[in-house]
């Protein structure tokens, strides 16, 4: 067993927390205010190869390893949540979606211009009437001789006025017995007729990205465009998940060591009682369990990770990661704004904004309690990881950085 | 034209440091490529890209993985050089010029070689000159902008920063030139450079290796090394009434505590 991290990873980590902290961290407070996403973020992000950091080169990618993911996930959520919901929608959500079950057509027309970051994605699961509940997705899509019709709504979709490909989840089949059996997955383009969105402001958290609604009016898409089979959508979804969840992990990790960073540096300079808070007891122990959730939460990421690398299925352990980094990345926010006493319930320091920013991930991408009721279907025996027909392709250095 | 851009592994400049048994102590901080340097790495690859031609980057310091070089690589170097050797723990500047210009020598034959304005450790600031007049070249310091290279006619003219202003230089080519910040925006590593970096062989010199019998023992001795003293500061609100009167108990103040 091997804790350490490769001098690539290390370098991979120093780079976007370079990144992060002199481009983004000084102006991102400005940008929360103001409810909208700066506008550099997504060129530079782009530019500098973060947008495809784990798909192979011959896909447009950086063939970086899923390792590198979760840590680049884990520096950009340590200045700003927003920066790491574009990895878990454009990279774990839609462009690994496509790697997972894209055919070779779909992935040179679709991948490559989102991993080379020309592109941006998104991923249409939820519906204003459909979040946890999966099967009671109501939107629809028609066959119709070559192509779908596609019509509905899609609520609370990251980078959904940013995004130019959006993975869209709709129903194909009504009389389906099991409802799940009924959906298909779809990669839609958001300049074809009939597709508007818009963003919604007045979120708690994650101001300073784009989080918002896209709808289709008969949309009509070719039926190549279809991803997987005609009923495999709620697979191809579920598995999407899997990585997606993956990012938030790795990203409330990040926000966890933010809020234990920042707290350390307070304590150590305000003063209490004639001594630095640091000093008093009870300080002590927020800043101690702060540590054991930042360390906790990081070794559930990295093996995660791991399993993607070692192409095992890792929906259980994701999972757990997801749920325990989330829940204990509120729960250090708002200790660290305790610490931070009244100045913590401001927005002159950074902690307040962590904890609106936290607070999200609980609901995304899966609720903790989705991921209560998945750790405990694990634990019982009620619930079993069926074969998908294409999993996650395991991390080959030599393919990743093959150039064809 | 080729290039060498001389860099150093330092600690990062968060690390806290102290003084432990007469020795600097940089804890457990991270190594990281010397920050004047990338300044340095990133002048040598602009020049490269302009005119084509390659960046080798060359160290001198302990066996091992190097930051510095690896960074240096990952920014887009093409090769890396180096030079190791038991004799050189205890170099000085004067040392370290010798063995860093028999190593550019050795890759001969450079047009230009970069350095950083100084290192965030040692600060000395006099390695880029000490190493032109080893090799007999002009020394070009402080150098905030390159404006124009002739690498045909074997010149160059910059603009060094100096307190006063800026001065205008024109030299020939080969030249060594030490950088300002001023003068770029390094770039951050690639992840090709990145996977380049952590996998490349890196060559080791040793001063045989350079023809380099002995080095001789450094002229400059550090015999005492201690901490500043502690600065202890304190903020005090001067208030009153009106504007008027908070600037006049301000000059006051500042006149009773002989600062104006």
């Amino acid at each position: 067993m091997d804790f350490s991290l490769s001098p690539e990873h290390e370098m991979v980590q120093k780079m976007v927390r370079d990144f992060a902290r002199q481009e983004v961290a000084p102006i991102i407070k400005e940008w929360d205010r103001k409810q909208e996403m700066a506008p550099f973020i997504l060129p530079r992000m782009a530019e500098l190869g973060i947008l495809g950091v784990c798909i192979p080169v011959r896909y447009g990618g950086q063939g970086m390893d899923y390792i590198s993911l979760g840590l680049v996930c884990e520096e950009l959520e340590a200045v700003d949540t927003t920066l790491r919901v574009v990895m878990s929608v454009h990279m774990g959500l839609c462009s690994m979606g496509i790697l997972q079950w894209g055919t070779e057509e779909q992935k040179q027309k679709f991948l490559v211009p989102l991993a080379r970051g020309e592109k941006y994605g998104a991923f249409g699961l939820t519906e204003p009437g459909a979040g946890s509940d999966v099967a009671a997705i109501a939107s629809t899509a028609r066959r119709e001789g070559d192509e779908y019709v596609l019509n509905g709504e899609k609520m609370w979709i990251s980078l959904a006025t940013k995004a130019h490909t959006v993975l869209w989840v709709a129903r194909t089949n009504p009389e389906a017995p099991d409802p799940h059996d009924g959906l298909s997955a779809f990669i839609l383009e958001t300049d074809r007729p009939g597709v508007t969105s818009g963003d919604i402001h007045g979120k708690l958290g994650v101001r300073a990205g784009s989080t918002g609604w896209i709808h289709c009016q008969d949309v009509r898409i070719p039926a190549e465009n279809r991803l997987g089979e005609e009923g495999e959508g709620f697979k191809i979804a579920m598995s999407c998940l899997d990585n997606g969840r993956y990012t938030v992990a790795a990203g409330a990790t990040g926000l966890i060591r933010a809020c234990l960073e920042a707290s350390v540096a307070y304590a150590n300079e305000r003063k209490a009682f004639g001594r630095p808070i640091s000093r008093h007891q009870l300080v002590q122990q927020k800043i101690a369990y702060m540590t054991q959730w930042y360390e906790t939460s990081r070794l559930l990421y990295l093996r995660a990770g791991w399993l993607k690398n070692q192409g095992k299925r890792n929906t259980r352990e994701t999972s757990l990661a997801k749920w325990f980094a989330t829940d204990m990345s509120f729960q250090a926010a708002s200790e660290a704004v305790q610490i931070h006493g009244a100045y913590g319930y401001s927005d002159e320091y950074d902690v307040e904004r962590y904890l609106r920013n936290a607070r999200g991930a609980m609901i995304y991408e899966g609720t903790s309690e989705i991921q209560q009721l998945i750790q405990a279907g694990y634990a019982l025996g009620l619930r079993k990881d069926a074969t998908l027909r294409k999993e996650l392709p395991a991390y080959d250095p030599e393919a990743w950085q093959a150039e064809a | 034209m080729n290039i060498v851009v001389c860099v150093k592994q330092t600690p990062d400049t968060a690390a806290t440091v102290t003084v432990e048994d007469g020795r600097i102590s940089w804890g457990d901080a991270p190594l990281v490529l010397n920050p004047w340097d990338e300044f340095a790495v990133e002048q040598a690859l602009l020049t490269k890209e302009a005119y084509g031609g390659k960046v080798t980057a060359l160290t001198m310091g302990p066996e091992g993985p190097n930051e510095a070089l690896k960074m240096a690589l990952a920014m887009g170097a093409d090769e890396a050089v180096l030079i190791s050797d038991p004799a050189l723990e205890e170099a000085d500047t004067l040392i370290a010029s010798r063995v860093l210009a028999k190593g550019i020598e050795k890759l001969a034959p450079v047009d230009l070689v970069f350095f950083g304005r100084s290192s965030v450790d040692s600060e000395s600031g006099v390695l880029g000159s000490q190493v032109a007049r080893r090799l007999g070249w002009p020394t070009l310091s402080l150098v905030a902008a390159i404006n124009t290279l002739d690498p045909e006619g074997g010149s160059i003219e910059v603009e060094r920063m100096l307190e006063e202003g800026r001065q205008v230089v024109r030299s020939k080519l080969p030249a060594v030139v030490s950088v300002v910040k001023e003068i770029n925006e390094p770039r951050y590593p690639s992840f090709m450079g990145i996977r380049r970096a952590a996998r490349v062989e890196i060559p080791l010199w040793t001063l045989a290796d350079l023809g380099l019998e002995a080095v001789g023992s450094p002229a400059v001795a550090w015999p005492e090394i201690f901490a500043p003293p502690k600065v202890e500061t304190s903020c005090e609100f001067i208030e009153g009434d009106s504007p008027r009167e908070i600037a006049k108990k301000l000059a006051e103040r500042l006149i009773e505590e002989k600062v104006i």
